[in-house]
């Protein structure tokens, strides 16, 4: 469990942490809070000769709320996302979703940047992005371009991240919704058996919108638009909730391992959804 | 002299028997000023690092080793064949079967050691592992114990199928012993002709004592004074100088094996590791210390796990719960080696406790041990040999007999537990119960937790799911356990031939305080505050005053080591012996220094007096500062003992616990509400240091029942061997304890201490696992296997239909 030799690069800025990935190409791998990379290289599953810290990097953290949009700085921990009041407020299930990660030492170093960038299906944030619609800023050699927190998953550990770009910051509108990020595991610090988080606006005593997205339930994570269809114009009761619940499943690919068979997954995937759902609905 | 203090605040001040005295242990380690064996460093000290097998089955067709020769900071490379001119490429187990030290020709598990890499750090190390090429040819695996025992495969071409075993004649070329105890003919015949029976298979997972701290060692041979010094993760460190000594042909004297501070043992660090052996090879090859430290995963995957054993009970009893007889076999799967840590003449270890608490007038327990491409171990996890096995058979039996006799399972245990009047008990399966009151400690647990009114709620719970207002059932887990610890006396219990007493060796010093150093070795347990105690209320000098001292073989008397709660049983009454022994030398000095004779004084607290004038007296201060200034006529000079304690019996702790459960039938999520743990350990010692143990224990429970194992696939892959997937819960997980005691004192104990450190184990994973399975009971469960994670207990409700 010790990590192969590899060259340790700390830039300052932006610029220089783009011309060492540039310079070493393959070789090279930014490194966030360093709770997925780490484990990997020590296991010398993952071999990264150039490893790029980006923790001197002021730009990249911190928390901006404006005009109803909200700015994450890539390298803003989860601890900081828990305990900070104005994100609270302004969109309140990254409060109740970060809560459910891991454990508290591993939140003060795990970043949000880092959850959603390396496109492992198991982590929380990607379906909590695109339950929130986030668009995600890549900034690489050839400038910065946007890419929706819905389209940038393509496979475990692939995204449309290109070679050479870094991901920067993610944004979103403040959703004043009801909100519920539902999230069962075995234990404090494992990944979700099944996790759903959901958004649900109100018309009157009708839904209005709804987003549910899961996690840990395929090989990306997975925004059920059916589900989300299924609800909106109903008040939320139980058949319209069993309608959700049966067209997120739709959605769904979970896999069997020590959690359980995916039988089992499934079943618990459609409680947990649905729980999310009453929840969040109860918040509308 | 005037005395200013009241006797009663003598006896406070020496924070002997019964004082929760805060443990002395716990400065340094909570400042974390811990020594364990990774913070030695030695001058110009080596790091060795294993080449692993990928596969539970191979030949090894070839090991080249010259790319990591030639990695700059590599020393040396040793493989088998380096091993065998000093026939250390094999090692004995504690069973008296063989192990290979590194892979001879083939590999029988996944993880297993292949070849040692000796550089300059452990990074190099870990470099120069990648760069070792072995060529393997993959054997078909086994990895069911049944299968093993039908299939054509040898799994152990090193042994002649024809020879006996250690333990008698081998069934098959997989087989490793048969062994039984009780009459299976007379048993059978009440079995058959009884008005009930039950009867139910029950697998208890394999699965791992995971301390914190994995294990590792340090071994420097001094080749200019022919010294070997050995530091290293040992539960034992006696038996391992001795065993190294026979091994290695060093003359036991010049080897000195140090245990320094232990980061939890549960059983995990009793026996010796190949790593031991390659760090000591090492230091002698290369004539500088060699240290030698496995990661997490090296230590789920290759050491030595727990339990593993297949058991099939048939249960009799008449129409009133009168229970008639027991009928137990066990297929016990050893993995690859049969590495157990039992006593010599206990295959299975203490198994033939499986009549439990309880009145059985006639019983049969059998053992077949088999060979499999598993990790090789079979230790004790935090109990006394293979007692754990016992409790949770013979409490998930009571529960299956009670379901048969559609009888409460509190009230089965009330008509069939041994009575207080029958102790000193005679066991059918050959033990002697020392001291028992099960009836008061059963009444009490039931009383303290209402247990009418929680069978009253579940009722009403079990109504209100079937009229589909929840979703939620309980469960209410009962146990109630005999331990047999303190292993124990010599005539009948080894460890290589090496019978299991234990020490204690005491010098008082002149000015009243005193040294003790003791045979066994803490892994958490305490001993530097409660040995301490059991002193200060022997000898009268504050337990403050005493240092307690282990794991030195140099400077410790010879004791077998600290592991099924022995250490109070055996080496605590060592102390109290010894103890005695000062007691009587101070009583001669006393009479002397008050002019009377020996009889006319008498010991009080912290002094002698004069019987019938305890205003003329003798402090144990005053007594050894004349022992070391005075010349007393017929007295040596100074005030020292050595006791040696061959204990004539176990001590038997029992206790009563129950579990109060809610389950999520749709999730398969359990949530405790209450666990109530009765403890009755004899003479309470330390009642803080007692409860710390008891959460502890209750806490690897928990553990066991509800998720933790070490898991395979069909190729003999591990699937658990980090802790994401291996189940160690945290304070998140693990529900508040109440507990609470009877004592009855041990007869034969000198103080009338039995041990504790595992009885919550031991009670505990059956409390848990009956709690899961008495909430499905209502609903038509029997039986179902731990552990209980969330899928097993959903797909138990699954079953039974509880999702239509």
């Amino acid at each position: 469990m010790i990590t192969a030799a590899f060259e340790y690069h700390r830039p300052s800025d932006l610029a220089g942490a783009l011309s060492v990935l540039e310079e070493h190409g393959d070789d090279a791998r930014v490194i966030a809070g360093g709770h997925s990379l780490i484990p990997m290289m020590k296991l010398r599953m993952a071999e990264v000769p150039h490893l790029i810290d980006l923790q001197d990097i002021a730009g990249l953290k911190g928390i901006t709320i404006e005009g109803g949009m909200v700015t994450i700085g890539a390298m803003t921990t989860q601890h900081e996302l828990i305990n900070n009041e104005a994100l609270l407020s302004a969109t309140p299930i990254i409060h109740e979703a970060a809560l459910q990660i891991a454990d508290p030492q591993v939140r003060y170093m795990g970043t949000i940047g880092g959850n959603v960038a390396n496109g492992d299906p198991a982590n929380d944030m990607p379906g909590l992005m695109q339950c929130l619609n986030a668009n995600f800023t890549l900034e690489g050699p050839d400038g910065t371009r946007s890419v929706k927190a819905r389209e940038f998953y393509e496979a475990a550990y692939m995204t449309e991240l290109e070679d050479g770009e870094i991901l920067t910051q993610i944004t979103f509108s403040a959703v004043n919704a009801g909100y519920a990020y539902e999230k069962q595991k075995r234990k404090i610090g494992d990944y979700a058996t099944a996790a759903c988080g959901v958004l649900i606006t109100k018309d009157g005593d009708k839904v209005a919108t709804a987003s549910i997205a899961m996690t840990n339930l395929s090989d990306v994570p997975v925004l059920s638009e059916a589900a989300g269809a299924a609800l909106v114009g109903t008040s939320c009761d139980a058949a319209a909730i069993k309608a959700a619940v049966a067209a997120a499943l739709e959605d769904i690919d979970p896999t069997e391992d020590n959690r359980g068979p995916v039988e089992f997954k499934m079943h618990v995937a459609g409680i947990i959804i649905s729980r999310a759902i009453a929840r969040a609905w109860s918040r509308a | 002299m005037k005395d200013e203090v009241t006797r009663e605040e003598r006896v406070t001040n020496l924070k002997g028997l019964g004082s929760s005295r805060k443990r002395v242990e716990d400065a340094r380690f909570t400042q974390g000023k811990g020594h364990y064996v990774d913070d030695i460093n030695l001058p110009g000290m080596l790091t060795g690092d294993f080449v692993r097998s990928p596969y539970a089955h191979a030949r090894v067709k070839s090991i080249n080793i010259d790319a990591a020769m030639a990695l700059d900071g590599v020393v040396a490379v040793l493989t088998a064949k380096d091993l065998e001119p000093l026939s250390l490429h094999w090692m004995p187990t504690l069973a008296g079967d063989k192990q290979m030290v590194l892979a001879d020709g083939k590999v029988l598990f996944q993880g297993q050691e292949v070849a040692f890499v000796v550089a300059k750090d452990r990074y190099i190390a870990a470099d120069a592992v990648e760069l070792v090429e072995v060529e393997y040819e993959e054997l078909p695996v086994i990895v069911d114990p049944f299968k093993s025992l039908q299939s054509d495969v040898v799994l152990r071409e090193d042994l002649d199928p024809n020879a006996p075993g250690a333990h008698g004649p081998r069934k098959h070329h997989n087989h490793i012993f048969t062994w039984e105890v009780g009459d299976e003919d007379g048993t059978n015949a009440v079995i058959d002709d009884a008005d009930v029976v039950a009867t139910e298979e029950m697998y208890y997972h394999r699965t791992h004592p995971c301390p914190l701290e994995p294990c590792g060692s340090v071994a420097s041979m001094d080749k200019v004074n022919g010294k070997l010094t050995l530091y290293g993760t040992f539960q034992a460190p006696h038996v391992v100088r001795t065993v190294a000594s026979l091994l290695s042909g060093i003359e036991e004297h010049n080897i000195r094996v140090v245990s320094p501070d232990i980061g939890g043992g549960f059983g995990n660090k009793v026996g010796v590791y190949p790593g031991y052996v390659c760090s000591i090879v090492a230091s002698i090859v290369t004539g500088v210390p060699v240290k030698w430290v496995e990661d997490r995963m090296e230590n789920l995957m290759s050491t030595a796990f727990a339990r593993d054993y297949w058991m099939k009970g048939k249960i009799s009893a008449t129409k009133e719960g009168k229970i008639t007889g027991l009928h137990c076999h066990v297929t016990a799967d050893h993995g690859a080696f049969d590495a157990c840590a039992d006593p010599t003449k206990f295959p299975a270890g203490f198994m033939s406790i499986c009549t439990g608490s309880y009145d059985i007038p006639i019983a049969y327990l059998g053992v077949d041990g088999v060979y499999t491409n598993k990790a090789p171990g079979g230790v004790s996890y935090r109990c006394s040999f293979r007692v754990t096995e016992a409790v949770y058979f013979i409490e998930r039996m009571i529960e299956v007999l009670a379901i048969e006799l559609n009888m409460d399972a509190a009230e089965l245990r009330r008509i069939n537990f041994i009575k207080k009047e029958q102790f000193p008990y005679d066991s059918e399966l050959g033990w002697e119960y020392d001291s028992g009151d099960y009836h008061t400690a059963w009444e009490k647990a039931l009383k303290a937790v209402d247990y009418e009114g929680l069978r009253k709620e579940q009722a009403e719970r079990v109504a209100a799911f079937k009229r589909g207002e929840t979703r939620t059932i309980m469960g209410i887990g009962l146990s109630f356990f005999t331990e047999i610890v303190g292993a124990g006396p010599v005539k009948n219990c080894d460890i290589l031939g090496m019978g299991m007493f234990d020490s204690c060796e005491i010098r008082i010093h002149p000015t009243g305080s005193a040294i003790a150093r003791l045979g066994t070795i803490s892994q958490g347990q305490g001993h530097a505050t409660t040995f301490a105690q059991i002193l200060a209320s022997e000898i009268g000098i504050p337990a403050d005053s005493i240092t307690i001292e282990e794991g030195d073989t140099d400077t410790a008397p010879y004791g077998l080591g600290t592991y099924g709660s022995r250490s109070t049983p055996v080496a605590g009454a060592a102390t109290a012996m010894a103890g005695r022994k000062i007691r009587a030398k101070a009583q001669m000095i006393a009479a002397y220094l008050l002019e009377v004779h020996d009889d006319d004084v008498e010991f009080d607290v912290d002094r002698f007096v004069i019987k019938g004038a305890p205003e003329r007296f003798k402090t144990m201060g005053e007594i050894a500062y004349a022992a070391y200034n005075q010349a007393i006529p017929g007295l040596e000079p100074g005030l020292e003992a050595v006791s040696y304690y061959d204990p004539p019996n176990m001590t038997y702790p029992f206790g009563a616990y129950v579990c109060v459960m809610d389950i999520d039938v749709d999730t398969g999520v359990p949530k405790i509400n209450r666990f109530y743990a009765l403890d009755d350990c004899g003479t309470r010692i330390n009642p803080m240091v007692i409860e710390g143990q008891i959460h502890g224990g209750l806490t690897e429970a928990l553990a066991v029942a509800l998720g933790q194992e070490i898991a395979y696939d069909e190729m003999g892959n591990c699937k658990t061997a980090t802790l994401m997937d291996f189940f160690l819960p945290t304070a998140w997980e693990v529900p508040n304890f109440e507990t609470d005691f009877t004592v009855t004192p041990s007869p034969h104990h000198p103080i009338g201490a039995k041990g504790v450190g595992e009885s919550p184990h031991v009670g505990g994973v059956p409390c848990f696992s009956n709690a899961v399975q008495d909430a499905f009971r209502p609903f038509g469960n029997r039986h179902t296997n731990m552990p209980h994670d969330h899928w097993r207990i959903w797909k138990t409700a699954n079953d039974l239909g509880l999702h239509d």
